[in-house]
């Protein structure tokens, strides 16, 4: 019994990062309409900017925290200036092609910077094991669940009560209504990239803290995984992208410890097509008819 | 000097000129209508004055500020709110959230909530709806919850898109009355209508379009008596 409860544990842990990852594609998703995959290779360069801060400028761990945060906060903007902004009103075949391509391109400047050797690193997280019972829960699964509930509970209170969260909301459903009221579209679309691309961030340091390894693929597959996440939850939602990336993670982690750890990545998609076949919006999305 | 003034306006959409070489204005205290089938460039030019769509030539004045030149989401803070065709209410936000984001560019919070109560005395029914999610309202209320919106900037002039589309006989005559109230407080409108007999029936001054082209204006009475008007717009 206990060690159905570690595992449930662990899958919380990596299903947090998970639903952090989830909630920037959610995000842009809700604002901008497009999937941006370019968005798991933040979470590679927080991890890059994160290890030059710490091992190589031997900053202290929160202003590493800051930086590493705030870099990636910038990039997200950068990025939606330079690549997305011009192809506002282009088919939306050009902007996916385009987000991979930012995706290839960031891969590519990490292999270029610091090449394709993983780099060890040791994990800033020093928090012992806690046990309860017969439970172990690591530091570093505990430290990932305290902080991803303040990021979350953080974001809902954003979207929910200021001006700033109304407004995003307000411009996901009409942009020219929005603009009507004198909301700044442009404005408020740097706005999502920014905090979708500071949660990646935060998922990259904790992701890092977690498998204690630096390449330039490493945003690939948790990536690939809480986009699943937030199609499973219901692409737009943003509780949705919370509830799939810990379901995500849980699955992972039961079927990794119970049925086989080759077969888990095969299931945890299996449940996604499952998921898509009985409720194609997803969890919690809605069946909302897309206007032309 | 008017208050609006519409110059030469020339919008296309790709190769279709939607609009050709209109001018108009609006003074102070006014209602003016536009009345014309569907098609005749109505909203277009609405769309247009509110900074939607980028007109190809021609001018747009409103107090001295070049329209055309400012951004969409700068032109409510000048003192002109737009509610469009449709309504385009935020379904997903509660009416009071509806209510607040037409105070968007406000910052007073008193002046806005003095504002507020003086929208939920016009409409009763969205103050008691205020918590409920704009989306689940009825058509009607959907449309004071629109115009409501666009007064919580607190306009100098209102643009008006098709307020009665769409609904009952009985909330078409409620949302003429409250559109004279509008106006008897002081606030400039700028009416689009189909429903024509209604619309002639507050303006002060109407201009009648067709196919993007103004073909008749005058006093909103004279129009009404005009034989044209009456057989092509009135149904008489």
């Amino acid at each position: 019994m206990g060690s159905v409860l570690e595992q449930l544990i662990n899958g919380l842990g990596t299903g947090s990062i998970y639903a952090l990852i989830a909630l920037g594609y959610t995000m842009v998703y809700g604002i901008a309409k497009m999937i941006n995959f370019a968005h798991g290779d933040i979470i590679m360069v927080g991890a890059y900017v994160l290890y030059v801060t710490v091992v190589q400028f031997k900053l202290p761990v929160i202003a590493a925290v800051a930086i590493t945060i705030t870099f990636c906060a910038v990039l997200g903007i950068t990025i939606e200036k330079i690549a997305y902004k011009p192809l506002r009103k282009a088919p939306s075949l050009a902007v996916l092609i385009t987000a991979i391509g930012m995706s290839f391109l960031l891969q590519s400047l990490a292999l270029l910077i610091f090449n394709a050797n993983p780099i060890a690193f040791k994990s800033i997280i020093n928090v012992k094991t806690v046990k309860i019972g017969d439970i172990a829960v690591s530091g570093v699964t505990l430290v990932t669940l305290l902080v991803t509930l303040i990021c979350m509970i953080a974001l809902s209170l954003f979207i929910s009560k200021t001006k700033a969260g109304s407004a995003m909301r307000a411009v996901s459903e009409d942009k020219a209504a929005a603009q009507l009221m004198g909301i700044n579209v442009n404005k408020t679309i740097s706005m999502t990239f920014a905090i979708g691309s500071a949660l990646a961030a935060v998922a990259g340091i904790l992701f890092v803290c977690q498998y204690q390894s630096i390449k330039p693929t490493l945003g690939a597959l948790p990536g690939i995984k809480a986009f699943v996440a937030a199609v499973l939850g219901g692409i737009g939602s943003v509780p949705g992208a919370m509830i799939g990336g810990v379901l995500l993670g849980v699955i992972e982690s039961i079927s990794k410890a119970y049925i086989s750890s080759e077969l888990t990545d095969a299931i945890v998609f299996g449940v996604l097509v499952l998921v898509l076949l009985v409720k194609p919006s997803g969890l919690l999305g809605k069946n909302r008819i897309e206007k032309v | 000097m008017a208050m609006l003034t519409i110059k030469d306006l020339n919008v296309y959409y790709g190769v279709i000129q939607a609009i050709k070489g209109i001018s108009f204005e609006v003074n102070e205290g006014e209602v003016i209508a536009l009345i014309g089938a569907n098609g005749a460039g109505k909203t277009t030019i609405l769309h247009t004055i509110t900074g939607l769509i980028s007109p190809k030539s021609g001018s747009i004045d409103f107090e001295g500020n070049d329209l055309i030149k400012i951004p969409a989401h700068k032109i409510v803070s000048l003192g002109m709110a737009h509610v469009p065709e449709g309504r385009r209410i935020f379904a997903e936000l509660t009416v009071l959230e509806n209510l607040k984001m037409g105070a968007y560019t406000r910052s007073d919070k008193k002046e806005i909530d003095n504002t507020l109560e003086m929208i939920y005395k016009r409409f009763p029914r969205l103050k008691e709806r205020k918590n409920q999610i704009a989306g689940t309202l009825s058509g009607g209320e959907q449309q004071m919850l629109a115009m409501g919106r666009a007064l919580m900037s607190h306009p100098r002039i209102i643009l008006m898109d098709e307020p009665s589309m769409g609904l009952s006989p009985l909330f078409v005559s409620e949302i003429f009355d409250i559109i004279r109230e509008i106006s008897e407080s002081g606030t400039t409108v700028l009416l689009v209508e189909q429903n024509a007999k209604k619309a002639l029936s507050i303006a002060d001054r109407a201009y009648v379009l067709e196919t993007g082209n103004i073909v008749l204006s005058g006093d909103a009475k004279e129009l009404m008596n005009d034989d044209s008007v009456k057989k092509a717009y009135l149904g008489e």
